[in-house]
Order: structure tokens, then sequence, then C-alpha cells
């Protein structure tokens, strides 16, 4: 079809100079707060966001997409040489990769990790772009009901999949509901909960909730142990596998593309999930089980491509149908509102130039990113030199001036350090804040087509089960609930957060 | 000992409740309408009462099931750190980004148990040049560099 015409429009974005430009420090950034513990994708995104002010939407979108998935090939990075995980999703690449560098294979760990990341967002941005036009366009028969139980799929979807106690990750999904209705209701103009704060009646900024959720609060959290930080030591050696070693690893790619490319559609999804879930299969059908913890290369392969496969098929449910699904989605969503792009099955359409070529760079960033990680591997390393305690008022003070910068007021930072505060709090109480993003998001956007459905219906609440596909999302969401209520996932759900702590 | 066996859940619980029990409280204000002409109040009450019931259970498990203690809280980072950020907010106006910054630099950085004058004093210039480089050349974000009173 014309395919080919879309790529064809996405490439002549995608490399122009200002957006290749942008999409080198995407995932340069990306890979840099990969490589560095303690600091992850959402905190930076939340942390550029104001600057993407300035930049064409494009550009913006470009660039904070980069650092998602260049996060992806970062966090590995760390997992493998320091046994630390740079980022959530490559916890697991601690199992095999650390035990594989002290075997004197970490280049080889980091070759099949940078490699089969490649590889894994390579046929993701295909997915991608296979996938959306004709996802968008049966999204375009959704009405109010049908967003509505969308979101509470979504909403829903993510409580299963968030880590730590289910009732409290409701209870924090309600509670960013809650934060979302502060501000100017559209329909009667009432400022709610504005407290008479001029600054509130535009309602609570995502940026400022964001970086105090999770920039500050990591910071806090961070300060609390007294330990020092490992400093890597040893080599890397060769940064090249042998042809032995490669007939192990490329049906685990293939295998972790695939899981991940999938895992990352659902709701709540993304690239942890998708790593954790490679890891458990490899092992499930590996020959010898036992190898795996003890430098497996395939329990490094198949990880990393899901989770860099995950990362970027996050992007799918967020372009087409404009949910946002994960926590750096909900971000996205607040980027395309600051160009005012209302995101949604129309932006193919009315923006293609913006949709087409921000999958164009998703290769793109991809391919810079082997060249980033392989031959530079060097730099990265003696990053992981820097000690925190030189590391961490760098950070604040971009997060700070970032913060400033979108309206110029000191209202916005002390707003961000009181979230800052919270999200200390909530982590210390065992709840973890990412549900809460996606709620906060997704409220406003709820209770819309809440109302206009059954505005619609004329306040009959049997609309969201009579419009077949409406009833279709909310049995998927149930099916989830009562799925998780089950005394065997349940106890399995448990076993595989618990690894990652 | 007590009768509370997960304080994680009770804290966070009460936590909850509070704020649910606020967000019906203030909505009392805001007019409800119906079903199919939902006023503001509407979606804010149901959330609030939601939250509140969350939270509820939330507290009665506290007393039901075992949690995982709460590991007590160092102040000094908190504080330090909050603090430096919402009085960098307040004075960057008028210090300019260049001041402004080494004192964050600064303040923060005394939040670690690893404090060096040197080095901070180091890190603080360094930052101050790259900050303004950046934000104020690079990406052209209207902030004063100098003290406006200078």
């Amino acid at each position: 079809m014309d395919l080919l015409q879309h790529l064809e429009l996405g490439f002549g974005v995608a490399f122009s100079f200002v957006n290749l430009l942008y999409a080198f420090i995407g995932v340069l950034v990306g890979t840099l707060i990969g490589v560095l513990p303690g600091i992850g994708p959402v905190a930076t995104i939340a942390m550029l966001l104001p600057v993407t002010y300035a930049l064409q939407p494009v550009s913006a979108l470009i660039m904070l997409a980069g650092i998602y998935y260049g996060a992806q090939y970062g966090g590995s990075t760390t997992a493998i040489l320091l046994n630390m995980p740079g980022e959530t999703s490559s916890a697991v690449t601690c199992l095999d990769g650390y035990q594989m560098a002290r075997k004197g294979q970490a280049g080889t760990a980091l070759a099949v990790a940078a490699l089969g990341s490649f590889f894994a967002g390579t046929v993701a941005t295909v997915m991608i772009a296979t996938v959306a036009t004709p996802l968008s366009e049966f999204a375009l028969k959704f009405g109010p009901a049908e967003y509505f139980s969308l979101m509470t799929l979504g909403l829903i979807g993510a409580v299963v999949l968030a880590h730590g106690s289910f009732l409290h990750a409701v209870s924090m999904i309600v509670l960013g509901l809650v934060l979302g209705l502060v501000g100017t209701d559209v329909n009667s103009g009432l400022a709610r909960y504005s407290f008479g704060v001029p600054e509130l009646t535009d309602g609570l900024g995502v940026a400022s909730v964001a970086m105090g959720l999770f920039g500050f609060a990591e910071i806090i959290l961070n300060l609390q142990s007294d330990e020092k930080r490992e400093i890597m030591k040893g080599k890397v050696g060769r940064l090249w596998l042998s042809m032995d070693q490669f007939k192990k690893v490329w049906p685990a790619v293939l295998r972790g593309t695939g899981l991940g490319s999938v895992l990352g559609l659902l709701p709540g999804g993304g690239a942890m999930l998708a790593s954790f879930a490679s890891y458990a299969v490899e092992k499930k059908i590996s020959d010898d089980p036992s190898q795996f913890g003890k430098g497996a290369i395939q329990g490094v392969a198949g990880p990393e491509s899901a989770n860099n496969a995950g990362a970027q098929s996050s992007f799918i449910p967020l372009l087409t149908l404009g949910i946002p699904e994960n926590a750096v989605m909900a971000l996205m969503v607040g980027a395309m509102t600051i160009h005012n792009i209302q995101p949604g099955p129309q932006v193919m359409t009315s923006n293609p130039g913006l949709f087409w070529g921000l999958i164009a760079s998703m290769w793109i960033g991809n391919l810079m990113l082997v060249v980033l990680n392989l031959p530079l591997i060097g730099m990265w390393v003696q990053l992981l030199k820097v000690p925190y305690r030189v590391l961490y008022p760098a950070i604040l003070v971009f997060c700070a001036i970032g913060v400033y910068s979108i309206n110029n007021t000191s209202f916005d930072v002390s707003q961000t350090a009181a979230f800052g505060f919270l999200g200390f709090v909530f982590v210390s109480l065992g709840c973890e804040p990412a549900p809460l993003i996606l709620g906060f998001v997704l409220g406003p956007m709820m209770e819309e087509n809440l109302r206009r459905a059954l505005l619609l219906s004329r306040g009959d609440f049997s609309v969201f089960v009579t419009r077949p596909i409406s009833l279709v999302l909310l049995l998927m969401a149930v099916a989830l609930i009562i799925l998780i209520a089950l005394p065997n996932i349940k106890k399995k759900r448990e076993e595989v957060f618990v690894e990652e702590t | 000992m007590s009768a509370i066996r997960g304080p994680r859940d009770l804290y966070s619980g009460l936590l909850f409740v509070v704020v649910g029990a606020l967000t019906v409280l203030i909505a009392i204000n805001y007019p409800v309408g119906d079903a199919a002409r939902m006023g503001p109040g509407y979606f804010p009450r149901a959330l609030g009462t939601l939250l509140m019931l969350l939270g509820a259970i939330s507290v009665w498990r506290s007393f039901r099931l075992q949690g995982t203690p709460i590991t007590r809280w160092k102040w000094r980072p908190i504080v330090i750190i909050l603090a430096s950020v919402i009085v960098f907010g307040h004075i960057v106006q008028f210090v300019g980004l260049a001041l402004s910054t080494v004192f964050l630099i600064f303040a923060a950085s005394a939040a670690s148990h690893e404090f060096r004058w040197k080095e901070a004093a180091l890190i603080g210039l360094f930052m101050a040049v790259l900050c303004v480089g950046v934000f104020v050349y690079a990406l052209r974000i209207q902030l004063p560099i100098w003290p406006s009173f200078a």
C-alpha cells in the first residue's frame, strides 16, 4: 500500500538536519541517563519538557522518544559492568550480564545487548509503521463511551502490571485522577480545587508533578542510604561474539523481540515488563536452565531485545488511540499538548509529517545508538566513575531551571518541591508513583468522555455495555481483575517483581 | 506490641482517606447536576468517595496483614534538598542564573554526608558556566544572568 510513501515522507522529515540533531541529542541524553543509576527516563523527560517549548513539535517528540529508547541501551551497560540496573528495565540483565563480565566477557555481553536492541528496534519500527494506519482507522469509530472504557482498561492494566501492592496501585491511580481535577472545569468554567491561587486555575503542571515525584524524590531516596556506589573495575574485553555464540543468541533475540513488541502494546506494559517476561521464557525453554544466573548469553540477549522492542511498541497506543499506557507515554501526551496537538487517531491525518517523521526517527535513532554504545563504550565507562555526590546537585540544578522556565514563577518550583516530598513519602510507604502520573494525565480526558457519553445517552449508564466495542474493552478490564485475583497468578506476579528489588 | 501489623498500609491508607475526604468536602460547593448533565461536582465526589473507600481497606488491612516496617527517614537530605530548590526558585530572578546556580549546587551538596567544600565550589562554578551557556545562550530561555541590582 502507501506504506512506502509514508515512510518516504517520514524519512524526509527525520533526515532534515535539525531533526537528526535532536534525534542525536535525545539518544545521547537517553544513553547518558540510562548508564547513570539513580535517574530514569521519566525524570529526564519531565526535566526536558519545558525546554521543548522552543522547538518544533516534531523535533521535540523525536528528542523525547530518543531518550526513552536510548535509556534502554544505556541501562544495559551499567547492568553488565556494575551489576547495578541503570534502568529498572535492565534489572534482569544484571543476572547474567554481570556474570559474563566477571568471566572477562563484558565486551561480548555489551555487543549482544546492543545488537539485539538494534534488531528489536528495527522490527518494532516496522511494526509501528504497519499497524498504525489500520489501528487509527479503527479508532475513528470510537465515541466517548469507547474512549472511557478504553481508558478504564488502560488504568486497570497499569495496576495489574505495576509492582508492589495491588491495592496501593489502585489507590495511587485514583489519587492521580483526583490531582487531575485541579484547575478550571472546561464545561462550567469553575475553578476547582484552586484554593484561590491563580497559578492553580490552570491545573497542576505535568512537568512539575512528574519531576517532583520522579526526579527530586529519587535524589532524596538515594541520599537516605550511606553506602558508596561501586566503582567499575576490570576490562571490557573484545566487543564481538563468536559464530558459536551467535548461533545461541539469535533465536533468543527473535523471541525477545516478538515478546517485547506484543507486551509493549498492553496497557501498563513497556520496557520493564517485556524484559522480565523474556528472561522467564528464555530460562524456561533453555536446555540447561542451571546456566542462567551464571552467565548465560541468552539471558542477556532476550531481555535486552525485549526491553527495546517494548519501549518502542508502547508508542503505538499513544500514536493511534491517544492513550498513554505508562508514565513515559503520559509525559509524551504532555509534550504534545504543549504544542497544541491533541493525541489521538487524527494526528496521523492532520499531522502526517510529525507522525511518520517520529516513526522514521526511531530507526535512525537506533542506528545512532549502536554507534554510541559500541565504539564509544569507553566514554560511558569513564562516566561511571563520577561519584553520586557530584552528580545529584547537577541533576537538581537542571530540574530547577527547567521547571522555573515553564512560567517563570517561583510557584512552579515550590510546587515541584512539594511533589518531591510527596514522592518520597509514597515510596517509603510502599506506593509506586508511576500509576499516579498515568491517572493524573488521563483524569481530565476520562471526565470529559464520561460526561459526553452520558450526555448522549441521556444519563443512561448502560451505554458502556450496550455499545459492542466498549463492552469488549470493559470485559477485558474485568478479565484482568479476575486474573490478578487468582491465587496462582498473584503468587507468580509477586515472584516476578521480587527479583527486581 | 500493638495490633498494627502493616505500618505502611496504615499510613498510606490514612493518607488516602484524608485526601479523599477533603476532595469530597471541597466539592460540596460545586454543583453536582445529574448523570445526563454532569456538573463540575459530579466526578470529584465520585473519585473522592472511591479514594476514601480504598484508603479504608488499606487501614483495615494494616491490622490483618503483616507488612514491612517503614525505614526511618533521614531529615537532613530531605530538608536541605527541598529548601535549597525552593530558595533557588525565589532568588533566581533577582540574583541571576549564575549566582543562584552556584548557591543551589553548594546548598544541595551539603545534603550528602560526603560533602567537600572545594569540590562543591568547583562544580558550582562549572555548572554556572554550563547552565548559562545551555539555557540562556543555546535555548534562549528568558533569565537574567547577573543580579538585577548590580
